[in-house]
């Protein structure tokens, strides 16, 4: 059984599932959705704060007079303005039905991305919550500094409003909401108003603590065994450092679960594919290829199996690994270190908010080394709480890094440039913006890297707000998002704004070579694609759709599980051929185990009663013939009449066969069973003989 | 089929690590060591052996190296690029970085022809496959291998190797205690066929290493406060970082200013690894990367050539590790005469290199060449540290893995007989020493592979219980068993699995429950039991009235039918030893046996002559089933009164 909890939307906040595998309940991803954070107002600073106070018609929860209502009601229809958005400490949405599970009935969480790390400190809070999570040891380390830095840049909220309440907060009242434009509103309580309760004030330091605690790390390819059922294994999806795919093996079936995945990335291990190879059951769950699909629709014809069921096997590999979108993300990179060497040479500002490891590293290099060609003598400043720590974690992970990165550490150089670059003062490292050294050192122009790239939090809050007047300085935003509402508290902007957006999973026409090289037999894919990858008959996979918090049942692919038998426990078999039917048959007797997702029979420790000796059959089966048995038994000696047609009991059709000689016995044949009944062991041992040689038996 | 286990170097002596394993159709050769001690063929392993006509390839599945040192990785470039295998060889990212150091030591050893170029090294590290700690690697489709954490060096490993059924575990050089910068080795539990083991100290147990790190630094900071130099000859890799870390750690606490240098940028490069690869280091330094990485030593300089004769006290570590020529060599000849300076020396050095011969006694004159002779003066520190486990070790890591039989390899024969024996008789575990080119072969271990229907499985897992009464007589000793005290009702979970195996003609056997057999053949049942109606004679009855339940049968003595079966019961239950007997009122049922009064006047099952007076006799009807014939027989012979002699 899948459920498809979220669709997500974009990098920063992947899909979320749930499911159920051999009875065990397994929750992939447990992300936040930061872009509902634009809602909210970002901490007014300094001079704007002043201006803002002044002629501020919200005052937003002073009162609720009548004036102020109608007013605002006014403002439904008319577009937002800066005023519209929420002054108050921010609450955080988590994946919308996520909140309707019982969280105590998840056995394992499945962690494939830093991002989807981020709403997991409010699962595991929650008490009753006791499953076991897996993450990527880089994976976990890295959501523990996204988490943690998210956490300080929160901090500046509650200064600034003091601490929360522990009541619900006043935005969140209907009557509030029904007076927030309908954007807004939307925002809050999702289209259908089922996402008011995916609403959570931030955990603590604490809470991230404690979660990270709970998380077992893995490397890739490394195999964790669950409650002796399920294998568990990460592969390389490519998209990040650390990212993965998961291959989950147990004893009826093979699951492979694909998050956003990039076969050739320019910092990352590539995504291994190979690995999820020939899998029962594939688990699409890239939708990056929904998010920038309407820019650029028209672009594509729509995609049939017809021109990939001829590709052979190889060429869906080789396909896959073309290097065209590699160089698309270099093009990128490279326009947009030149606009930025545009705007430092009208002495404007270039501020990057941009916190995609990834993406962000190389733009480091990228534009450190355009400057220097440009003999450009600008400081490049990263502003973060934990930039430190996450520079030099990312110098210390080679085995985590593409080819290319570890070949740099084979020739002893440093994996990323931002090594030489602090080496060489030429970029600076400061925790927040107002760190002494950073009031020291700081020269405009300049290029600052800070987080965070929903616009409310952080060191950007600040710089925007600084440079939002200056026409000669550019933000560089990634695309995907709400730029319009994002910017809406900086208005009027004067900056140029840039918007990327940076390949973050496989693309369209890649999927279905991917499954081609993958051979599972069933798919199971985002309804939304159905219509954007189309299937043959031929396909030789079953294709099943998913969509948003509807449950599907994946049909079983097979109706028996593996076991293996030891050797001992086999070689004491004794094989019966039955009679009618081509059939062998033993009985088996032993110990069950089950370790390592798969099933074991041992010959247990007491060594049974029946191997010593021969042993009979338990189960008898057909219909006994009498004169058969009567010429059996006088074959043993034993000599017997039947006497027809007399009921015992009143039961009817059964016979009576009297035996006399050598002593005296009865067997009362009926038909479902016999009853033999004889003076003596031996007697009854000998006409039982006669009955299990003329019926089958087991 | 068994286990094959070719033992082509290391085998009862500590040189050259070679083993070619072949199970279930696949041949995996471990290591591909070089022996420093010899200059012709036989430094190499005698590859031949693996395959008559140099078809390497067809020969052998995959070669896995588990370290860089030479005694595990040197013959590697010989044989890929002089003997020509190609197919895949497995080691931790580390290793290739090593050999070229040590081939530079090779070649400029006197009087070696060279065996293989630098390209060849470059050549042959373009086949490698990297593998991570923990990493689950499918070499084809029945070849798996893993890497675990080893903790001899930086990038030591242990390889779990599968094949099937059939699973080992091959060792390389381990360490079971952390040290400073390198963590302990750490398996898992592992069902294994075999394991093979080194045992360099296979007798040996070592105390802590902290006393002789404290006598080396006392040795250098003595040296240094005198004036003196003090010269570190090491190899890039490892020793090195482990002694720096000692220093630096030292010259923070002493609050030392005098420079610690380091000689070639090779040693600054092997620095740069060791930091980038913090995660094969211990818990401790992985956990300051951040804030300050251990190996980013803060003392340590680039040493310069015309430093060499610089007044004033220093340390300097110098390449290669046994003064067999370049830097070290270089530094050591100007240095040695001083009684002021210290020389500290590694635990091994190659017969012939000036190491050795330092090692060997304290010579006051060393020959360089034929023409030139050195005074030796300065002192002479040995290092004694050793990142390989004990015997202690090595115990502690067969008990742990339990494997089905042991193989030792890399140690001294005596010691290895030693402790083949403390394996056997201790851990009851076959153990086996084989000498160079001797194969071991073990059994290997098979799996039947079937399928097993839902019903079965579920079946099989639900608990069974079993309860059982502590029996009056043996109250006494018994229930205070082990310190325990057993309570008197016992409840085991005899689980069992219980089946039928179909196999039928074009199908995959199949495991099904009895109850769904029948479904499956379409058949009805038929139902064999057994029924016995037999006279009790009230006399015999009644002496047991009166013998037995006389204390407490004041409502027995209400004779009359109905109390017939309670005193069988009693009966029973006194003679009956370790049978679940359960009594229902109007019957008693042991297992499958049942046995109630029979009021009939002609029951069917009344094959016995009754006895001559009928009015005496009482009569009970007994069934079974087939399963419990032997029991049924026996309760009716206790009933009857007749066998009791036998009981």
């Amino acid at each position: 059984m899948q459920t498809c909890l979220s669709k997500g939307g974009g990098f920063h906040f992947p899909p979320c599932h749930v499911l159920n595998v051999c009875g065990f309940r397994i929750l992939f991803d447990c992300p936040l959705d930061l872009s509902a954070l634009t809602i909210f107002s970002p901490v007014p600073t300094g001079y704007r704060a002043v201006v803002d106070e002044k002629d501020s018609d919200c005052q937003p929860y002073s009162t609720l007079d009548s004036d102020c209502v109608t007013w605002k009601r006014q403002k439904i229809g008319k577009p937002l303005d800066a005023n519209d958005l929420i002054c108050a400490v921010p609450w955080y949405k988590i994946v919308k039905y996520l909140h309707l599970w019982n969280v105590s009935f998840i056995d394992v969480v499945l962690i494939s991305s830093p991002m989807g790390m981020l709403g997991l400190p409010f699962l595991t809070r929650i008490k009753g919550f006791s499953a076991k999570i897996y993450a990527t040891e880089v994976t976990a380390r890295l959501g523990q500094l996204m988490m943690e830095d998210l956490v300080s840049m929160h901090m500046e909220f509650r200064q600034f409003y003091g601490p929360e309440g522990s009541t619900f907060p006043r935005w969140m009242e209907e009557e509030e909401l029904d007076l927030r434009p309908s954007a807004l509103r939307e925002v809050v309580l999702g289209k259908d108003g089922a996402e008011l309760g995916g609403w959570m004030p931030l955990y603590s330091a604490a809470d991230v603590k404690h979660c990270l605690q709970k998380v077992q790390t893995l490397r890739y390819a490394e195999e964790v065994c669950y409650n002796g059922k399920l294998v568990i294994k990460a592969f390389s999806s490519g998209l990040e450092i650390g990212t993965c795919n998961w291959s989950i093996n147990g004893p009826k079936r093979d699951i492979a679960f694909i998050s956003s995945s990039i076969f050739v990335p320019a910092h990352a291990m590539s995504f291994d594919y190979h690995a999820l190879q020939g899998k029962d059951i594939v688990l699409y769950s890239d939708l990056s290829s929904l998010d920038t699909m309407e820019g650029i629709e028209d672009g594509y014809s729509f995609l049939t199996t017809d021109s990939f069921s001829t590709l052979s096997w190889e060429e869906s590999a080789q396909s896959l690994l073309n290097t065209s979108e590699h160089l698309e993300e270099r093009e990128k990179l490279y326009y947009l270190c030149s606009c930025a060497a545009d705007s430092l040479k009208a002495s404007g500002s270039v501020l990057i908010p941009i916190n995609r490891l990834g993406t962000f590293i190389q733009l480091l290099e990228q534009i450190s080394a355009s400057l220097e060609s440009s003999s450009l003598k600008v400081p490049i400043y990263v502003i973060s709480s934990v930039a430190e720590e996450l520079l030099a974690y990312t110098n210390v992970i080679p085995e985590w890094l593409c080819k290319e990165r570890q070949e740099k550490l084979f020739s002893g150089e440093p994996l990323f440039a931002h090594v030489e670059l602090i080496k060489d003062n030429k970029l600076h490292v400061f925790p927040t913006v107002h760190s002494p050294k950073l009031l020291i050192n700081w020269q405009e122009p300049c290029i600052v890297f800070c987080p965070h790239w929903c616009l409310r939090l952080g060191p950007v809050v600040h710089l925007l707000h600084r440079w939002s007047g200056d026409p000669n300085s550019l933000l560089v935003l990634e695309s995907g998002h709400d730029a319009q509402l994002a910017l809406l508290p900086f208005q009027p902007m004067e900056m140029k704004v840039l918007q990327c957006s940076f390949l973050s999973g496989i693309k369209l026409p890649k999927i279905l070579p991917l499954l081609n090289v993958l051979q599972p037999k069933i798919t199971l894919l985002p309804e939304d694609l159905r219509q954007k990858v189309r299937f043959t008959n031929v396909n030789p996979f079953s294709v099943f759709h998913y969509s948003e918090n509807k449950t599907l049942i994946i049909p079983s692919l097979k109706d028996s599980s593996e076991l293996e038998i030891a050797t001992d426990l086999a070689f004491q078999f004794q094989w019966r051929n039955l009679k009618h039917e081509n059939m062998n048959i033993t009985r088996l007797k032993g110990e069950l185990h089950v370790a390592h997702g798969k099933h074991w029979l041992h010959s247990g420790n007491k060594p049974s009663k029946s191997n010593s000796s021969k042993s009979r059959p338990l189960l008898h089966w057909g219909t006994p013939d009498l004169e058969t048995l009567l010429s059996i038994l006088s074959k043993m000696g034993i000599n017997a009449s039947v006497e027809q047609g007399v009921g015992v009991e009143g039961s009817k059709k059964a016979c009576i066969v009297h035996v006399h000689d050598p002593k005296k016995a009865l067997i009362e044949i009926g038909d479902t069973g016999t009853v033999i009944s004889a003076v003596d062991e031996n007697l009854a041992s000998l006409i039982f003989e006669a009955m299990d040689s003329i019926l089958d038996g087991i | 089929m068994a286990i094959e286990c070719l033992v082509l170097g290391a085998g009862q002596q500590v040189g050259k690590s070679c083993v070619v394993v072949s199970m279930n159709g696949k041949r995996i050769m471990f290591d591909c060591g070089m022996d420093m001690a010899y200059h012709d063929h036989r430094r190499h392993p005698d590859f031949s052996r693996i395959s008559e006509y140099g078809d390497f390839d067809k020969a052998l599945t995959c070669i896995v190296i588990t370290h860089f040192h030479l005694d595990h990785i040197g013959a590697l470039p010989y044989f890929t690029e002089v003997c020509g295998y190609r197919g895949p060889i497995y080691m931790t990212a580390l290793a290739p970085s090593m050999l070229e150091d040590y081939r530079k030591v090779m070649v400029e050893r006197r009087g070696e022809e060279e065996q293989f170029t630098s390209e060849h090294i470059v050549e042959c590290m373009k086949k490698v496959i990297a593998v991570d700690v923990k990493q689950t690697v499918q070499v084809d489709k029945d070849l798996m291998i893993r890497a675990y954490y080893a903790g001899h060096v930086l990038g030591a490993a242990m390889f779990y190797t599968k094949v099937g059924d059939s699973a080992i575990v091959y060792t390389g050089d381990y360490n079971m205690t952390p040290d400073r910068h390198l963590g302990a080795a750490q398996i898992d539990r592992l069902q294994l066929d075999l394991l093979i083991t080194e045992s360099t100290y296979a007798t040996t147990i070592r105390d802590s290493k902290y006393g002789r790190e404290a006598e080396f630094l006392k040795a250098v900071h003595k040296c240094v406060l005198g004036g003196g130099k003090v010269l570190i000859p090491t190899f890039a890799l490892g020793r090195a970082q482990e002694l720096c870390i000692l220093l630096e750690d030292y010259w923070e606490r002493m609050n030392l200013k005098i420079p610690i240098y380091f000689s070639s940028g090779l040693t600054m490069q092997a620095n740069m690894y060791y930091k980038m690869l913090i995660s094969w280091t211990s818990q401790k330094v992985k956990e300051t990367y951040s804030t300050r990485n251990a190996f980013d030593f803060k003392h340590v300089l680039n040493f310069d050539r015309s430093m060499i004769s610089a007044p004033g006290p220093c340390v300097l570590f110098a390449t290669p590790g046994w003064i067999s020529g370049g830097f070290s060599l270089e530094v050591f000849k100007q240095w040695a005469p001083s009684e002021m300076n210290l020389i500290t020396l590694p635990g091994y050095c190659a017969a012939g290199t000036i190491g050795h011969k330092l090692m060997s006694g304290k010579p006051s004159k060393i020959d360089l060449d034929k023409d030139t002779q050195l005074d030796v003066r300065c002192q002479i520190h040995q290092l004694s540290f050793s990142p390989h486990t004990d015997a202690k070790g090595i115990m502690d890591l067969v008990k742990f893995l339990s494997p089905k039989h042991v193989i030792l390899v890399h140690g001294e024969k005596p010691k290895m007989a030693t402790l083949k024996g403390r394996i056997y008789s201790e851990l009851g575990i076959r153990c086996d020493d084989p000498a160079n080119n001797e194969t071991v072969c073990i059994p290997s271990t098979h799996h039947v592979e079937v399928g097993a229907s839902n019903t079965f499985i579920r079946s099989s897992l639900n608990p069974n219980f079993n309860f059982s009464k502590m029996s009056s007589e043996d109250e006494s000793d018994s229930r205070l068993k082990d310190g325990k005290f057993m309570p008197w009702l016992q409840v085991k979970d005899e689980r069992a699995a219980e089946g039928i195996l179909v196999e039928e003609k074009g199908k995959r056997a199949k495991i099904v429950h009895l109850d769904e057999f029948l479904l499956m053949l379409g058949e009805k049942k038929h139902d064999i039991r057994f029924a016995y109606c037999f006279p009790i004679n009230t006399d015999n009855l009644e002496d047991t009235k009166s013998t037995d339940v006389s204390s407490s049968s004041n409502a027995l003595s209400v004779s009359g039918r109905s109390s017939w079966l309670p005193m069988l019961y009693i009966k029973l239950s006194d003679e009956l030893s370790g049978g679940n007997i359960q009594y229902f009122g109007e019957q008693i049922q042991v297992e499958s046996f049942s046995v109630s009064l029979c009021l009939k006047d002609r029951c069917p099952y009344r094959i016995v002559d009754s006895p001559p007076n009928k009015c005496e006799a009482v009569f009970f009807c007994c069934a079974w089933s087939i399963a419990d014939e032997k029991l049924a027989w026996k309760i009716i012979s206790i009933l009857e009164n007749r066998n009791y002699g036998t009981l």
